[in-house]
């Protein structure tokens, strides 16, 4: 078993005319939680939805708990349990909350059929969660919509959970339970990816860090190492943590 | 993991189902019963009143059959079929030959016997569209997915060769499709006349919106539809594959485009090849008018329609050729997306 859950080597995408990611490689240690950093443009996000299949890689491998997934369609890619949060939060606003957490529960026919215990504890971290259950989801502010994101991808345990920008819009108290779900899903042994812009959420999350500029990574390591580098900080990021 | 965080209270029911009340849009729900009563006064004569918005409601129920497939389709797949209208020929041609075959039941005066008859004629008209509405969906829609310009072009001319082999099977002239004798006549309420049949047509459209009201809301199949019409992309990302769903819905869909099509020939009392392209204008304005993608806004869409259509046949019979026209334009003017848009389209 090798210790990555996750690898990319030398993947490039394509959208349209435009050639987005110039051979990305990332290893995602199994059980850590790595964050994904870099500026505006960078490719972080193409990254993720290429993981996903949702961009097709034109170059390169992905490889999930050591199986090549980079031909395999997106539908086929979450079954191998793994959860992902779109930017956009991909919210069904016409639905309520329970139905949006209902979807994502794979194995379950209503929402009786959902792990009680899971629920308790999702509704203890998010609050919001279980306050507008029979509500519209589309109703909700931009920052409930982001707990319900996260909600809902953690609504059965998965190994993988890949999030893109998790603490956007997010008020400091809810920041803080944010980091305290992920916190306690890696405890739980789940691996996480982030895509981040947020330096200090990263920092005291992330186990380790990857840094992209221009579709590419130019910087793998622990968190600790550029936590500590305020040199390094503002070469790879223009700022310090 | 820590499960022992404190849970809030869960609001209490009654005020979460105040809330939900709340959240209802409300205004479309009025548009038909403010129709109806609007045209009273214009109308006159109670009597006549009721038996124009009985013919109305039944017309709507109908078109809201053969519309209800057509917008999901649309909505989860983004697919502009043109074609939908030949399913309802098809399933009206079926119960010509089904209905034929059964001259005891049909003549009979008994209702009940009558629909012996009329509900087998319904069950092979759904399943013949279904069948071919799969094979449909595999030969002419599945190759122009995302390709909006071509699926009009191919759609459409799989309607023509539709109707061209009904022609082939069920020869090109006009065929009777008398109603059974059971539901012949009218019923008389005062001095209004209210015709059998239409009671029997609201019935079934209330029938079928109620069971797909119900398998839209309460399963997860439903569930999955509903999630698919606002966002393919994420549901795929949920592990579910929308593809596969689809054809479920394009082949139920085009099953009950020839339930409508049964329903749509005993209404007319006859049938022809190309009655599909004659209703399927009105099909597009129906879903227009309720959004894309909503089933409940084509019903609604379907009502105002057939009320409109029977209102306008009365008092001003030379407007009721445009009156539909002008119905989706009044409301479009009011709702550019439809009464029921559906969120993030």
């Amino acid at each position: 078993m090798s210790a990555h859950l996750l690898e990319l080597q030398g993947v490039h995408t394509h959208i349209g005319a435009y050639h987005i990611l110039h051979g990305v490689d990332l290893a995602v240690p199994r059980g850590q939680l790595t964050m994904l950093l870099g500026r505006n443009g960078a490719g972080k996000s193409t990254t993720l939805r290429t993981i996903m299949g949702l961009w097709r890689a034109s170059q390169g491998s992905i490889r999930f708990d050591g199986r090549d997934i980079a031909r395999l369609d997106t539908p086929r890619i979450a079954q191998l349990n793994i959860a992902y949060v779109p930017e956009a939060m991909g919210i069904f606003a016409d639905l309520t909350v329970k139905e949006n957490l209902l979807l994502a529960a794979r194995g379950a026919r209503s929402a009786a059929q959902m792990d009680a215990a899971r629920l308790e504890w999702i509704f203890g971290l998010f609050p919001a969660v279980e306050k507008f259950w029979n509500h519209p989801a589309g109703k909700l502010s931009g920052g409930q919509k982001q707990m319900v994101a996260v909600a809902r991808a953690i609504v059965e345990p998965r190994d993988l959970l890949i999030v893109d920008e998790p603490s956007k819009g997010l008020a400091p108290a809810i920041v803080h339970n944010m980091i305290e779900a992920f916190a306690q899903l890696k405890r739980s042994g789940t691996t996480i990816l982030l895509v981040e812009q947020n330096l200090r959420f990263a920092q005291r999350l992330g186990d380790t860090v990857a840094v992209m500029d221009d579709g590419r990574v130019v910087h793998a390591g622990p968190m600790q190492a550029l936590a500590e580098d305020a040199a390094l900080q503002r070469s790879l990021l223009g700022l310090s943590l | 993991m820590n499960y022992k965080q404190k849970v809030p209270p869960a609001p209490a029911q009654s005020a979460q189902a105040a809330m939900n009340l709340r959240e209802i849009d409300w205004p479309p729900l009025a548009l038909v019963p403010v129709l109806a009563l609007a045209a009273l006064p214009l109308v006159g004569s109670g009597s006549t009143w009721l038996t124009l918005t009985v013919a109305g409601l039944a017309m709507g129920m109908i078109v809201f059959i053969i519309a209800s497939g057509l917008t999901l389709v649309f909505g989860l797949m983004d697919v502009l079929n043109f074609g939908h209208g030949v399913f309802i020929a098809l399933g009206a041609f079926v119960a010509t030959s089904v209905l034929g075959a059964m001259g005891d039941y049909t003549q009979s005066a008994s209702l009940w016997r009558n629909l012996l008859a009329v509900l087998p004629a319904m069950a092979v008209a759904m399943l013949v569209a279904g069948a071919i509405g799969l094979a449909f969906e595999r030969f002419i829609v599945r190759p122009v997915y995302g390709q909006h310009l071509k699926q009009i072009l191919i759609t459409m001319g799989g309607m023509i060769i539709g109707e061209e082999l009904i022609k082939v099977v069920w020869g090109p002239q006009q065929i009777p499709l008398p109603l059974p004798a059971g539901m012949q006549g009218a019923w008389f309420i005062g001095d209004a006349a209210v015709e059998k049949y239409r009671v029997v047509a609201v019935l079934v459209g209330l029938a079928v919106f109620a069971l797909l009201a119900w398998t839209l809301s309460r399963t997860k199949v439903g569930l999955l539809i509903r999630a698919g019409v606002q966002d393919r992309e994420m549901v795929e990302s949920l592990g579910y594959r929308v593809r596969r769903l689809f054809v479920g819905v394009f082949a139920a869909g085009s099953a009950l485009a020839g339930l409508g099509g049964v329903m749509w020939g005993l209404y007319q009392q006859s049938v022809v090849p190309q009655m599909g392209a004659q209703v399927n204008v009105l099909i597009f304005i129906v879903i227009i008018i309720g959004g894309l993608g909503s089933t409940g806004g084509a019903l609604i869409g379907a009502l105002l329609v057939g009320l409109v259509a029977n209102y306008t046949g009365f008092l001003l019979p030379k407007a009721a050729l445009f009156s539909n026209i002008a119905l989706m334009v009044a409301v479009l003017l009011w709702r550019p997306q439809g009464v029921y848009p559906v969120t993030s389209r």
